[in-house]
């Protein structure tokens, strides 16, 4: 008899399997660390410190802990309704140039308090209107919206480094982005938060996005099962046939979704634009929008795994920033191959123990 | 041709995980002959044949082809020992020519040209010796069902095979296609090939068979010449002896005409017409029944009136106002309620907690919370009221709807319809794969619905049941009304109208 | 210079810059129509890239360099498969872990054993794919623009380069005149036809992964010892997604495909030329446009607005006979 249907309890679903997954990525990151000649225990302990050891790296892991919620929220909220959005790194550029363009509007005029709402919905405006255009080939066209969000990625790129080069760039100047923003453009660092914990920030840029985050993170719980929106979405996205039978409108659902995950994937740009560089440069989502992805898998889709998956996530890469400069033989590509190996064992190998595991447990619940 | 026979199963025995779908089949089947195998949806007629054709391996059991035991792991086995199955669902590559098909798995060589001149030739052969035409290039998404089932047969024809075994070959055909088949199918009778039938539709099984075996829920329980049994006796071999469903009712008082059915022209998915020009009306305090065999037209009739499938033309109307084309939201708001015929795939989200299914459709109603949001404390207090009226074991509204009972999660539907309190009720196989207890209970509920003025409509391939419930019996087949009676008509008439044969 | 000059030039960068989408779109083509997605075909280039500079630089064998780069693009297919036919599990999550493994594994490998930044060293010239010249290129480069045609868009490329064009004719012939192609292109429509002829669904799409990691092989070789002399980190940039949007552009079919590659090959060329021109009356035509036009010509395309695009039916979907 086939293993996929034995209900399992959920501290193995939810607990063990991701657990052994993730032990398996990391055990074939650290051969690859030994392959070039380094201790992987080592490495490991110089990546733990340098992510959790000092005020400095807490801030930095929780600044890149900030993209990944977004984007992780982003994708979470697209896979509810049995959407594959694949489109989050584009559509946070897009909302970079949306935060962008607030930020430069206001900066001279308001205090930060009163420029961060109206960025945070022009973040949100334009990454959702990035969405929109997939989406509407979606549920008009049956336009299958994985490969339409990747192109969809590929023009954003495109239509940002135009911008940046030849519209937004500050003349006279070689290097293509906006002008450095007042503070009114800018979100204040969360020092005072470490400080709580007799912590010290440093430079680290973690800012006032983290807390947009954690709010984003309650709206999204909220939104996917507390309101009448979010329960047609989990039925669409677990039944299409059942949401037809409810009269729950699809061409609708899918397209609100995507606005939806569009805006919290644009706000991930508040972040790095308004709240580290205070500036709009090119590339800056420099791959959040696919970690997203792993980020939702491993979280399990909901924002409570999300935001622990992203801790990770941002641990790695502020861990193995550092951990670069004290092994020089391992670059900060590090962090990368880790990641992609999580995604292929937490996400693409996802049931690869299941059926050792549920013989196990059959044996043992028989005994 | 008296030697051994084509097939001999001894002891066969399936379980998929808790279901026990074949338990210890004997079968034999003559050399030469159509044998039919009938039986309930369910009976484990289609997985005795799948481990005959080597998709399913049986758990135990010993399977002979021409008196020799044959060990089939896969299908490639079944195809050398001789055995070709055509499948309920076509196992065709739509967008390939019938040539390509037919060639797939048995090309005869690396390279395709060779075998491609051999396989024009055979199907030549094949065509002459048994009738089968059809265009070798023609593209399989551009013919006809009958013809791509005709495609089928063909291909395992040309793997040799001697002994044939169709899967509910007619589900998908109109009455003349079907004939046709059966008129092929003699033709490889009289060749001296062995054709296994299976269905669940009397009328084929007189009609063509030589011999009959009949399934129920996994056993396999008589087998009759054909020529020395009647519909009578299989019909009851078929569902048991079980206690004739006598619900208590009494005299219905129809009222006003609430809802209207006009010229109405459905297609489905395929886009095969599926009722063709259906009108009829449902008054308040009557219950219509709609009799007929599977895939007559009855589901896309219910889907149409339900709002979840777009007519091609006619109309439907409710308090003699046509509804044009509301959704299934709109038209919950006009006071129709659906149960569906598929509650795994419509009614039900079984992924949810039995409390989130039990607001399904009408999750929007301010009663279930107010603006954009939820109310799950009035929700669940909803559903544990009806986990109590309607008995639903265990009473758990926190409880996975996937951990349900069969009969549990129909009434888990059953509540939420009709203590809704509609006007309409459309009620799809209310009791398929339900407990006896959990009938009778269903059967009830319907019988109080009609008593306080509701109009109801109801769908179900359970003739008893049809007869049973309803004030009125309309006859579907073939997508049309073939005729309307009262309560009291016979079964006989009744199953000769299903049947096509008359009105 | 006058204008069919600069075409001919043009073209000629439209071949170079063509044939690693080539290589890439087919290979996407054999994964596709057996049913498995694959977006880590930008990957399998790069690691490809990566490992047949490595070899070659160590060998100073250009074939040498070859054989690894096929070599280590099977095994990353191999572990597409393993992921999505063997374990059912989500081909698009598997393509994305793909790619960032190469796009690190490259750089930190790199890194280590070369120390140059995630460069490899500078090849030498047998460490390469060098241009053939074809029979009196030279003498009638001079002889008119039939010559000037001759000699610089024909002869001149690297063996890789007409290999490239001799994988068009033959893969078509391998989908559509064989056995192996017939039922590979079954599989991907209806794996249940296939299942119930007796064939194995399992074996027969990870035969065709394996295709695809050959051809992916063959393009990130192109990339690293053909066109250029040297590993760059992330040298793909992007040409595995181009060659996805051009699959689907010709909608999934060979010959089309190799024209598709063309087209996007001439937008990436033309781009270069104009980069810096004025055009009478609109001034610089921003690179940008044609960077992004493929993928806007293959989302109009999605959409249904010239001709229909299918996909194969039942790709991206793992098969189960269980009910």
């Amino acid at each position: 008899m086939s293993t996929a249907s034995v209900p399992l309890p959920n501290w193995i679903n939810y607990g063990l399997i991701p657990l052994l997954n993730l032990t398996l990525a990391f055990v074939i990151s650290g051969l690859v660390v030994w392959l070039i000649g380094e201790n992987p225990f080592e490495a490991l302990k110089l990546l733990l410190i340098g992510a959790l050891g000092r005020g400095e790296g807490i801030g930095f892991t929780l600044f890149f802990a900030t993209n990944f919620i977004f984007t992780g929220l982003s994708v979470a909220v697209a896979i509810h309704a049995g959407l594959f959005n694949i489109g989050s790194e584009g559509q946070a550029y897009l909302g970079g140039l949306g935060a962008a363009l607030v930020a430069l509007a206001l900066d001279n005029y308001l205090p930060w308090y009163l420029t961060m709402p109206v960025a945070v919905i022009g973040a949100a405006a334009f990454g959702a209107l990035w969405a929109l255009i997939p989406a509407w080939l979606q549920a008009y066209r049956g336009s299958h919206i994985v490969i339409t969000t990747i192109m969809f990625n590929f023009i954003g790129a495109a239509l940002m480094v135009y911008l940046l080069v030849n519209v937004l760039i500050v003349p006279g100047k070689m290097a293509p982005e906006t002008r450095t923003f007042l503070e009114g453009g800018q979100l204040p660092k969360l020092d005072w938060l470490l400080a709580i914990f007799g912590m010290k920030l440093g430079a680290a840029p973690f800012n006032f996005s983290f807390i947009i985050a954690l709010v984003m993170c309650v709206a999204v719980w909220f939104l996917i099962w507390r309101t009448k929106l979010g329960y047609e979405m989990r039925t669409l996205g677990i039944s299409p046939s059942a949401a037809a039978y409810a009269g729950i409108p699809y061409a609708r659902t899918v397209i609100i979704t995507m606005l939806i995950s569009g805006g919290l994937a644009g706000m991930m740009a508040l972040n790095p634009v308004m709240g580290a560089s205070a500036r709009l440069q090119v590339e800056f989502v420099g791959g959040a929008g696919f970690v997203g992805i792993a980020v939702s898998l491993m979280g399990r889709n909901h924002p409570l795994g999300i935001v622990l998956a992203a801790l990770l996530f941002g641990i790695l890469y502020q861990g193995g920033g550092e951990l670069s400069f004290d092994m020089p033989n391992i670059t900060r590509d590090m962090i990368v191959v880790i990641q992609g190996l999580v995604i292929l064992f937490a996400g693409a190998l996802e049931y690869m123990f299941r059926p050792a595991i549920v013989r196990l447990y059959q044996s043992f619940a028989k005994a | 041709m008296t030697d051994n026979p084509a097939i001999e199963l001894t002891g066969i025995d399936k379980k998929f995980g808790p279901v026990h779908a074949n338990k210890n089949i004997n079968l034999t089947v003559a050399k030469g002959s159509i044998h039919g195998i009938i039986g309930e949806n369910g009976a484990g007629k289609s997985t005795l044949m799948s481990i005959l054709y080597g998709f399913y391996q049986a758990d135990s059991g010993e399977i002979r082809i021409n008196g020799k035991p044959v060990a089939i792991k896969d299908s490639q086995t079944a195809i050398s020992s001789g055995i070709g199955m055509v499948h309920q669902h076509f196992m065709l590559v739509e967008n390939f020519t019938v040539i390509e098909n037919i060639m797939l798995g048995a090309e005869g060589g690396a390279l395709l040209a060779k075998g491609v001149a051999s396989a024009r030739a055979e199907l030549k052969r094949l065509e002459q010796d048994y009738g089968l035409e059809v265009d070798p290039d023609a593209v399989i998404e551009e013919l006809p069902v009958g013809l791509q089932q005709r495609v089928e047969i063909l291909k395992a024809m040309y793997r040799g095979a001697e002994i044939l075994i169709l899967d509910e070959p007619t589900g998908v055909l109109t009455p003349a296609e079907a004939d046709h088949l059966f008129k092929i199918l003699r033709v490889l009778r009289d060749q001296g090939k062995t054709v296994i039938l299976i269905t669940h539709k009397l009328r084929e099984i007189m009609a063509i068979t030589d011999t009959v075996s009949v399934m129920r829920r996994g056993e396999m329980v008589a087998t009759r010449k054909t020529a020395e049994t009647s519909v009578e006796e299989l019909a009851e071999l078929m569902v048991g002896r079980r206690v004739l469903l006598r619900v208590e009712k009494g005299e219905a008082h129809p009222g006003a005409v609430i809802l209207s059915v006009k010229n109405l022209t459905v297609k489905d998915n395929r886009g095969v017409i599926m009722v063709d020009n259906v009108s009829f009306d449902v008054r308040a305090g009557e219950i219509v029944g709609i009799a007929g065999v599977a895939g007559n037209g009855q589901s896309e009739l219910l889907e149409a009136i339900a709002g979840i499938r777009q007519p091609v033309s006619g109309e439907i109307l409710i308090d003699g106002q046509p509804i044009g084309k509301a959704s299934p939201a709109r038209l919950r708001e006009l006071g129709l309620a659906h149960i569906p015929e598929d509650r795994h795939h419509m009614g039900l989200v079984l992924k949810f907690e039995e409390y989130e299914n039990s607001v399904l459709g009408y999750h929007r109603d301010p009663k279930y919370g107010r603006g954009m949001m939820l109310d799950l404390e009035a929700i669940r207090r909803d559903a544990q009221e009806k986990i109590e009226k309607y008995d639903i074991r265990p009473p758990n509204p926190r409880l996975k709807t996937a951990n349900f009972s069969g009969g549990n999660q129909q009434k888990i539907v059953v509540a939420r319809e009709i203590e809704r309190d509609p006007r309409i009720l459309l009620i799809g196989q209310p009791t398929r794969g339900v407990d006896i207890g959990a009938i009778e209970f269903i059967h009830k509920r319907i019988i109080d619905m009609r008593d306080q003025g509701k109009a109801l409509l109801l769908v179900s391939v359970e003739l008893d049941e049809i007869r049973a419930l309803s004030d009125r019996i309309l006859v579907m087949f073939a997508g049309h009304v073939v005729g309307e009676k009262t309560a009291d008509a016979g079964e006989q008439t009744l199953g000769l109208m299903m049947a096509g044969i008359a009105a | 210079m006058d204008s069919i000059d600069i075409l001919i030039s043009i073209l000629g960068s439209t071949i170079r810059l063509s044939i690693p989408l080539i290589f890439t779109a087919l290979a996407g083509l054999f994964s596709e129509r057996s049913g498995i997605f694959d977006i880590g075909l930008e990957g399998k280039m790069l690691a490809a890239a990566f490992a047949s500079a490595c070899i070659a630089y160590l060998t100073n064998n250009a074939w040498a360099g070859l054989g690894a780069g096929i070599l280590i693009s099977v095994a990353l297919s191999l572990v597409h498969g393993f992921a999505s036919i063997t374990n059912r599990g989500n081909q698009i999550v598997s393509g994305v872990a793909i790619n960032f493994i190469v796009a690190g594994l490259t750089i930190v490998l790199g890194q280590a054993w070369f120390g140059q930044g995630g460069r490899t060293p500078q090849l030498m010239a047998a460490g390469r794919f060098g241009e053939i010249k074809f029979p009196y290129a030279e003498e009638l480069r001079g002889s008119g623009y039939l010559g000037k045609f001759y000699a610089d868009v024909i002869s001149g490329h690297n063996i890789l380069t007409y290999l490239a064009f001799a994988a068009v004719p033959i893969s078509w012939w391998i989908l559509y005149r064989t056995r192996f192609g017939l039922r590979l292109r079954a599989v991907g429509e209806n794996p249940g036809a296939v299942d119930t002829a007796g064939i194995s669904v399992t074996w027969l799409r990870y035969r065709a992964v394996i295709c695809a990691g050959i051809l992916c092989g063959f393009s990130g070789t192109y990339l690293a010892i053909a066109q250029s002399a040297a590993f760059i980190k992330d040298m793909s940039a992007g040409k595995g997604y181009i060659a996805l949007a051009a699959l689907i552009f010709a909608k999934w079919k060979p010959v089309p495909v190799m024209f598709a590659c063309l087209l996007f090959g001439f937008l990436d060329a033309f781009a270069n030329f104009m980069q810096g021109k004025q055009v009478p009356g609109i001034g610089e035509v921003p690179v940008q446009i044609f960077q992004a036009l493929p993928y806007i010509l293959t989302c109009i395309l999605l959409a249904g607005f010239i001709g229909v695009a299918h996909p194969p039916k039942a790709g991206g979907v793992p098969y189960t006979k269980e009910r």
